[in-house]
């Protein structure tokens, strides 16, 4: 996501700044709070070739894209990492790895970095071993320690992406002397967002707004104490908030993201919202996709905003927030996004809080992702991702009685 | 942000050079410098352009200064201001770096 820009604050000035290609959902964890499609396996054997890619990263520089992140799944499962960084390279873009560290060894280390590669974001779930293992479903936090020093000993600036939930809210500091020994140079405590298996998920997941504000107090102390040797980032969960996040810098702004078949949307999240037609660029050119796709042209602008966004002193802030939460929340992508107190729906996500966080509710084991659960979720679709509106809570609980769990 | 182990302003004798962590280049598309960084993008004034790409760990502030003041001809003073102001705000951002 963009942070801070000034001197000059870069708007998109239409073109797609940002480039993040999705390059398999296939991912060796299985964390029950990940961004891919609870129906993931649906389109498995359906993965762009090499050559699909490159074709990407060349219209996507036409386009004017700058920043380019390689993300998944697991993007090190892609033989052809190294092949479409040096591709990337050579067009002149900024390159991101975005990863879970399983599959990185010191020797793709070297060829990445001779290919060209930029950065590396490296997820790290706790600080303990064992709550990372048991959340991720697999051996993975000795390994993500090695690798995250690997990185830093080759020299790449380095992010460490900490989802932030309530099994780990709680260890911010010790998070924080982590990242201090491994020498990160940015620390992103990243508060999940609720879509896809973190909405499967939400009631065991969401914090309280206490923990919140224990965790922020812990990191602003941190920065008081860290100065310019770490930058902390701290993305504040928007159902606390009361006012939505300007998600994506608006709808088709500035952010491209080409999902593993090659399916263009505007965010990770967009496939979620029904009605709206999805199309690849195997059928098409990417200007098109971007410039005159009436997917990516339906949320442009605010003249498809309703009465309480169009009406309101902070559109060009926000943008009326996510559409894929209103969709998910409201059954309507176009409705103003419930994360916002202004928004006649923001009761859906207090009840979220409230239920939550009711006394005496009783605790459901987390459904992992997985092949087998994305296959039950799937056909079970109208339901998980939401389309029984109003009922996310209900949803997921109709889930948990299909899905065969992975207990932990 | 604030740079609070090295508070003082820039002096004249003093060197900066670019933070390794920051991609500094002419973008065409955008027609102007840039700054990138992990996840980021920082599109650059012609004057912010014009130090960064003079922050080369070699050149001292004067020096940078006197480049400044032949390129923009006219109120030394007004340049000589405003590079300094513009050196102690990239400083606090964290792109350049004050040499030792």
């Amino acid at each position: 996501m963009p942070k801070d820009g000034s001197v000059v604050r870069l708007d998109g000035q239409g073109k797609p700044l940002w480039l993040v290609l999705e390059l398999t959902y296939r991912c060796p964890l299985k964390c029950p709070w990940c961004s891919n499609p609870v129906d993931y396996t649906r389109d498995a054997q359906a993965e762009l070739s090499t050559a699909e890619w490159k074709r990407v990263l060349r219209e996507g520089r036409e386009l004017g894209a700058l920043q380019l992140g390689f993300t998944g799944g697991e993007p090190l499962l892609r033989e052809d990492l190294e092949e479409l960084v040096a591709e990337a390279s050579a067009l002149g873009y900024y390159t991101n790895l975005i990863t879970s560290g399983v599959g990185l060894s010191e020797e793709r280390l070297l060829a990445l970095k001779a290919a060209g590669l930029n950065q590396i974001q490296l997820s790290l779930q706790s600080s303990e071993r064992a709550l990372t293992d048991t959340l991720v479903g697999a051996r993975a936090f000795d390994l993500k320690i090695k690798v995250a020093h690997l990185i830093k000993a080759h020299g790449f600036p380095m992010v460490l992406n900490v989802p932030v939930f309530r099994h780990n809210i709680g260890q911010v500091e010790e998070i924080l002397a982590l990242a201090e020994d491994i020498g990160v140079d940015y620390l992103e405590f990243a508060n999940i967002q609720y879509y896809n298996w973190a909405m499967v998920n939400r009631d065991e997941l969401l914090p309280s707004l206490e923990q919140l504000q224990t965790a922020e107090r812990a990191v602003q102390a941190a920065r008081e104490r860290l100065g310019q040797r770490m930058t902390i980032y701290f993305v504040i969960p928007d159902y606390y908030e009361g006012r939505p996040k300007a998600c994506m810098n608006g709808w088709g702004a500035i952010h491209l993201t080409i999902a593993p078949d090659g399916v263009a949307m505007p965010c990770q999240e967009a496939r979620i919202i029904e009605g709206l037609d999805f199309p690849s660029i195997r059928d098409k050119s990417l200007a098109w996709l971007w410039n005159e796709s009436p997917t990516f042209r339906k949320f442009r602008g605010d003249e498809w905003m309703s009465p309480t966004c169009r009406s309101c002193d902070e559109k060009e802030k926000d943008f009326g927030g996510c559409r894929c939460q209103a969709f998910l929340l409201t059954g309507d992508a176009a409705n103003t996004d419930p994360a916002c107190a202004r928004s006649p729906h923001h009761h859906l996500i207090t009840a979220a809080i409230a239920r939550a966080h009711a006394p005496g509710r009783r605790a459901q084991p987390l459904v992992l992702r997985n092949d087998r659960n994305a296959r039950l979720l799937g056909a079970n679709r109208g339901c998980a991702t939401g389309g029984c509106a109003d009922g996310a809570a209900a949803d997921s609980d109709a889930a948990l009685a299909v899905v065969e769990v992975d207990h932990v | 942000m604030t740079d609070t182990a090295t508070p003082s302003p820039p002096a004249a004798s003093e060197r900066y050079a670019l933070n390794p962590m920051y991609l500094f280049r002419w973008e065409p598309t955008q027609d102007s410098h840039v700054l990138l960084y992990p996840e980021g993008i920082v599109k650059l004034n012609q004057t912010a352009g014009d130090i960064i790409e003079r922050c080369d760990g070699q050149r001292t502030v004067a020096e940078l200064v006197a480049e400044l003041q032949l390129r923009y001809p006219g109120d030394d003073a007004r340049v000589a201001e405003g590079v300094y102001k513009f050196l102690e705000v990239f400083r606090a951002k964290g792109w350049i770096r004050r040499q030792a």
